[in-house]
């Protein structure tokens, strides 16, 4: 059983800059077909300062830091187990290319369903930008299947 | 489109997202493209070696077709909320399809809100993610 200890724990904050490449490459992989999400001067003409972060890609910029799925085996999950369990965004203030954004995160709750065969592990995090403005607040549930 | 907040009706179903079947190639550039690089999804003997038939697709993957489902319909930033629960399984060949209902008109704030039921079946109408939004008006 995974320590229920580890409720509240926080992890070091990181930060990443928003790419423009990066953002085409994503909107790519999705099949996205609105310009906004590529062309520059789209989004301009939406009201965007630069290409628009989509509404489900700060999830995958969380997992940028060196090791992604460290903080899995500091808390004794098996990433063979693992599947994700649920997903929930809170949106604040647009982001787009360019922006540098600041992911805190932290351990919002662990519990058990069937006896332990399944574990829940919540993690909350909290998305800033260059300002200080809050982006975003993303809640990550993950499930590991025992036995 | 614009949507009005008087017209709109709860029952209203937003026009839905039809997808191809999953590749590898489908899950190898999503990884890259998202950061999501967990093995499971694009290294098939580390999916075996999970006790999996073979990779299977990112719930995230479904998760951002829904965000374009919602995208299509009204623009991002009126996206207040975005929930996603993964119910099944997404496998290599599933052709998702993504859908979304009005299920609630209400006010927050004195904020006008659009709650959205979501849906991600595949083409045995088996149920993928159960999800739902907030949109502002």
């Amino acid at each position: 059983m995974i320590s229920k200890n580890h409720i509240g724990r926080v992890f070091p904050p990181h930060t990443i800059e928003i790419e423009k490449g990066r953002l085409r490459f994503f909107a790519k992989a999705i099949g996205e077909t609105d310009p906004i999400y590529t062309d520059e001067a789209a989004a301009h003409a939406a009201g965007y300062p630069s290409l628009p972060v989509p509404p489900t890609f700060l999830f995958g910029l969380d997992l940028e830091q060196d090791s992604a799925f460290g903080w899995l085996d500091e808390l004794g999950l098996n990433l063979e187990r693992i599947l994700h369990g649920e997903q929930s965004f809170t949106y604040h203030t647009p982001a787009c290319a360019g922006d540098t954004l600041t992911f805190e995160s932290r351990i919002a709750d662990i519990y058990d369903k069937k006896n332990g065969a399944l574990e829940f592990i919540i993690k909350e995090i909290k998305v800033t930008n260059q300002h200080g403005a809050h982006v975003a607040d993303l809640r990550n549930t993950i499930v590991q299947r025992n036995g | 489109m614009s949507i009005n907040y008087r017209t709109i009706e709860v029952g209203d179903t937003l026009p839905p997202l039809q997808l191809s079947p999953i590749t590898r190639t489908t899950l190898a550039l999503f990884a890259g493209a998202s950061g999501d690089h967990n093995p499971i999804h694009i290294d098939s003997d580390f999916a075996k070696q999970a006790g999996m038939p073979d990779v299977f697709a990112h719930g995230m993957l479904s998760m951002a077709w829904l965000g374009r489902l919602l995208t299509q319909w009204v623009p991002q930033r009126q996206i207040v909320q975005f929930n996603a629960r993964f119910a099944g399984i997404t496998h290599l060949g599933d052709a998702p399809l993504c859908t979304g209902k009005v299920i609630e008109k209400l006010e927050s704030d004195g904020q006008q809100l659009l709650k959205i039921e979501l849906h991600v079946t595949n083409q045995n109408s088996e149920t993928k993610i159960i999800g739902d939004a907030l949109i502002a008006i």
